[in-house]
């Protein structure tokens, strides 16, 4: 009777069914948010290897790796699989699929079957993707600028583009489903202003990609159009203008890039109160800030273009508006901060990487304002200050925030504990190699230095030398976790429900949790989020 | 091995001193934020690290007066970059009116340069130092963009129409151009140098290599070859505007608006003919001419018409007045008239 009880307990959703069909078929959030932990890692080691041999083919100033047709390839095939089948979905459809529906006290998201189908079409898109890759590539750039694109490049545009613009569909799924969730499911009690900040970012970045992920499919159609059809739309030699597709791409995609920090943002919002003990400081500035951050992220687009033709008075407005859009950027950076300050600070991982973050994320929009400067952008447009301004934000920013967030909730997703010592050693050289990579490509591209060259005079080695050792080091911290995670899921200490004593609701349940998440439905009662006043009995502070 | 290692571009123009002002006061303005954050944080993080495993800090939710100060304290300094940096833009992008005119085209994977004195150039640009000089540029192909690092320049170059960027050299020497928009295969091998060479010395180069004419008697002789001459001769035919005195002057449409006969206008004529014809004008009479007269030869058509006046800088009413004068000063015109005043037609009332 007695072991009945204890195995009735220890059923969990990781064990409750058992095989290969169990996974594929599974309408369960948590089991679908690990078949995408499995597909976006998997992305994410390739589109590294690709950076990694771009940075081996730049030690040299001249071609001594791979010829600049490979090169082409290499940068386009990194870009491409990084934003689309990395970045956008990466802690949204792992981390957000896995806790939206505990943090709202749910039992999983409103859709389940659309979720799971959501992954489908995203494994559909990625192998298109995938046979574009092995069938001789794409040589555009993940921009896919016209007319090169449409009249130019000879290589597999079409295959990418129908690759990405099905993944599309998979990204319109999963935003609809984390609305619908939000807004639908959450636990008596819980209103808008007692929701952690984790929901608020990735409610603004759903809303964001439900918005402008259509834009981008129907550009990347009339792309297609063009270059099969002859349908002159952006090559003017067909009577169309090329810097239409800039328009419509930038509408998507620099909406796009903030899809790609705001899930990072939601994370560090959550790891800093949690590991300083300190509710959010300024939470409804924190809250309302995502929501500013979606609103002005489709008012900036031209700032992509203040050097392609661009009227000066146009530049002007969408200079103001990315000055405007780095307020509430900064607001963030502040609060973060302000939280930890009187705070019960601990040196756990998961804080490392956000404290990570917050460093990385300051130098990366520090260097956006600058780029946010028009007299400032014609020098250090399409340069390598560019190419670092984003790293700082997707890599230093989202990655960092990708890791921190893995470390934080592992407990709960597998039950199990990682090995800190190891993990803090690992953050340690992911922080370390991330800065030697990029911040030498700030100075090359102050110095000039242009995008995209497979070949560069003979000035530029040292820092791209530089960079390459860097991006070593950087492979070592990726690769570390990767192994201690497996083991850990394997090997580790077990988990309690709440290893770090934090107040959401998903660690209210056990580690890792039952199927439908709660036995029982929460009551939310307590007045605020974070509320660890109220919680200190339960949580056993002093 | 590791030659010209260096942590600060070469500045070599009017502009890159501006620039390299702004540049460097935000830069030491965001590592001083940054720095104060990176202090703060730093403190915050080692003054109150856990001692004890069931330590809870302070619990402070909010300071209204702190997050106002911090919302509005960056926005106004943001604003100040702002009116700075977009001051600084309209002068890189608003050409002097004293500058030279050179003609850049660029394609997979070169850049062709006309001077208007006649003298070619691929990958490599000379100028002469203290003269402002104005690129009207076009590309052949796809997207390109013209970077000068060390004079802080940079503009596209596009399919299609024209871009213009202009530069005005401070010391002699040897800089770098890069085609800074990724343009296919050969893109880092789409580069070149500009020679920036004492007035002296720019002359000597202009007169050592002296080409069989000027960019503009190329443009009359193209103008004659494609045909041109037949209709837009100087007698008063009226099927054709009258060219001369035309350059930069508005033109009245039949639609009723009013467009500037630039570069563009000029250029979009040999493309697409029957779009915005000239009032008094009817549409179907001229032909296309796409894909018979390159880029190049549009150039120098441009030059030519631009050399029938008026004269850059001078303000002249537009009474057709003023064309035969023009007329008179032009050499070799095939065109019998010379008393047309069909152009008054074409311009503003």
């Amino acid at each position: 009777m007695a072991q009945a009880v204890a195995e009735a307990i220890q059923k969990n959703y990781l064990n409750e069914k058992q095989g290969l069909l169990s996974w594929l078929l599974t309408t369960d959030h948590k089991r679908i948010a690990i078949l995408y932990t499995f597909s976006i890692t998997g992305f994410f080691f390739l589109g590294g290897f690709f950076a990694l041999m771009m940075r081996l083919e730049l030690l040299s100033p001249t071609n001594w790796l791979v010829s600049s047709e490979t090169y082409n390839k290499l940068f386009t095939m990194h870009g491409t699989i990084m934003v689309w089948f990395f970045l956008i979905p990466s802690i949204p459809n792992t981390l957000g699929n896995f806790l939206i529906p505990m943090m709202v006290g749910a039992k999983d998201l409103a859709f389940p079957k659309l979720n799971l189908a959501s992954w489908y079409v995203f494994m559909l898109g990625g192998g298109v993707t995938v046979y574009a890759l092995v069938r001789g590539g794409v040589d555009t750039g993940w921009t896919f600028y016209t007319p090169f694109s449409t009249s130019y490049s000879t290589t597999y545009v079409v295959a990418a583009a129908v690759g990405i613009f099905i993944a599309g569909f998979s990204t319109i799924m999963t935003s609809l489903n984390f609305i619908a969730t939000i807004h639908r499911m959450r636990a008596p009690g819980l209103t808008w202003f007692r929701l952690p900040i984790f929901i608020w970012s990735m409610y603004a970045n759903s809303v964001i990609l439900v918005l402008n992920t259509p834009v981008l499919a129907i550009t990347l159609v009339m792309v297609g159009v063009e270059r099969i059809a002859k349908v002159g739309i952006f090559d003017p030699a067909l009577g169309g203008d090329p810097v239409l597709f800039q328009h419509l791409f930038w509408f998507y995609s620099h909406p796009a890039v903030y899809t790609m920090v705001l899930p990072g943002m939601a994370v560090i919002s959550e790891i800093v109160p949690a590991f300083s003990r300190k509710p959010m400081f300024g939470y409804k500035a924190v809250a309302f800030s995502s929501v500013a951050i979606a609103a002005l992220s489709f008012l900036v687009w031209g700032h992509h273009m203040f050097v392609a033709g661009e009227s000066v008075y146009v530049a002007m407005a969408f200079s103001f508006f990315s000055f405007c859009v780095a307020v509430p950027s900064a607001i963030k950076v502040f609060n973060w901060t302000a939280t930890m300050y009187q705070g019960s600070v601990s040196w756990d991982t998961p804080m490392l990487y956000a404290i990570g973050f917050i460093g990385l994320f300051t130098i990366g929009g520090m260097t956006g304002l600058m780029l946010a400067v028009l007299g400032l952008d014609v020098h250090l447009h399409d340069t390598y200050f560019v190419i670092a301004h984003f790293h700082y934000i997707m890599v230093g920013g989202t990655v960092m925030a990708f890791l921190g967030g893995v470390h934080y909730w592992w407990p709960k997703i597998s039950g199990k504990m990682y090995p800190e010592g190891l993990a803090r050693i690992s953050a340690a050289i992911v922080f370390i190699g991330f800065n030697l990579t990029f911040f030498p490509q700030y100075v090359l591209g102050y110095l000039g230095m242009p995008r995209r060259y497979a070949a560069y005079p003979e000035e530029f080695q040292m820092l791209h030398v530089l960079s390459t050792a860097g991006a070593t080091i950087l492979g070592v911290g990726y690769v570390l976790p990767l192994c201690y995670l497996i083991w850990a899921w394997y090997y580790g200490r077990g988990a309690t429900p709440n290893p770090w004593r934090a107040t959401g609701l998903e660690w209210k349940t056990p580690s890792p949790p039952p199927a439908h998440n709660f036995e029982v439905t929460p009551v939310v009662t307590a007045p605020r989020p974070y509320d660890y006043e109220a919680m200190k009995e339960e949580l056993q502070l002093v | 091995m590791i030659t010209n290692f260096r942590l600060w571009p070469v500045s070599a123009s009017s502009v890159a001193g501006q620039f390299n002002l702004l540049f460097v006061v935000l830069l030491i303005l965001c590592t001083l934020v940054s720095v104060a954050i990176a202090i703060f944080l730093i403190y915050s993080v080692i003054r109150y690290h856990r001692k004890s495993e069931n330590e809870l800090g302070s619990q402070k939710r909010y300071n209204i007066p702190i997050e106002v100060a911090w919302t509005v304290i960056p926005f106004i300094l943001f604003m100040a970059f702002y009116v700075w940096g977009a001051n600084l833009y309209f002068h890189i992008e608003r050409p002097p009116d004293n500058a030279i005119s050179m003609y850049v085209v660029g394609k997979q994977w070169m850049w062709k340069i006309q001077h208007p004195e006649g003298q070619r150039e691929i990958n490599e640009l000379h100028i002469p130092v203290g003269r402002p000089v104005k690129l009207t540029m076009t590309s052949e192909d796809v997207i390109h963009s013209f970077f000068v690092p060390a004079f802080r320049t940079k503009q596209d170059v596009l399919p299609g129409r024209y871009t213009m960027t202009w530069f005005e050299a401070t010391k002699p020497g040897k800089y770098h151009l890069f085609c800074a928009q990724y343009c296919g295969t050969k893109h880092s091998g789409m580069i070149g140098w500009i020679y920036a060479m004492n007035p002296v010395d720019y002359q000597n180069w202009l007169t050592q290599g002296a080409p069989e004419g000027s960019l503009a008697s190329n443009g009359e002789k193209y103008f004659h070859q494609f045909g041109c001459a037949n209709c837009h001769h100087f007698n008063n035919q009226g099927r054709c505007p009258d060219l001369r005195n035309l350059y930069m002057r508005p033109v009245l449409l039949t639609t009723g608006q009013t467009v500037t006969a630039d570069d563009s206008y000029i250029r979009r004529k040999l493309h697409d003919p029957d779009a915005q014809v000239p009032w008094g004008f009817s549409a179907g009479v001229m032909p296309n001419f796409t894909g018979i007269v390159s880029e190049e030869q549009i150039l120098a058509l441009i030059s030519y018409i631009k050399a029938l006046g008026p004269q850059p800088g001078t303000q002249e009413p537009s009474s057709s007045g003023a064309a035969p004068t023009q007329y008179g000063t032009q050499k070799g015109i095939g065109g019998p008239g010379a008393t047309s005043n069909a152009g008054s037609q074409v311009e503003k009332r």
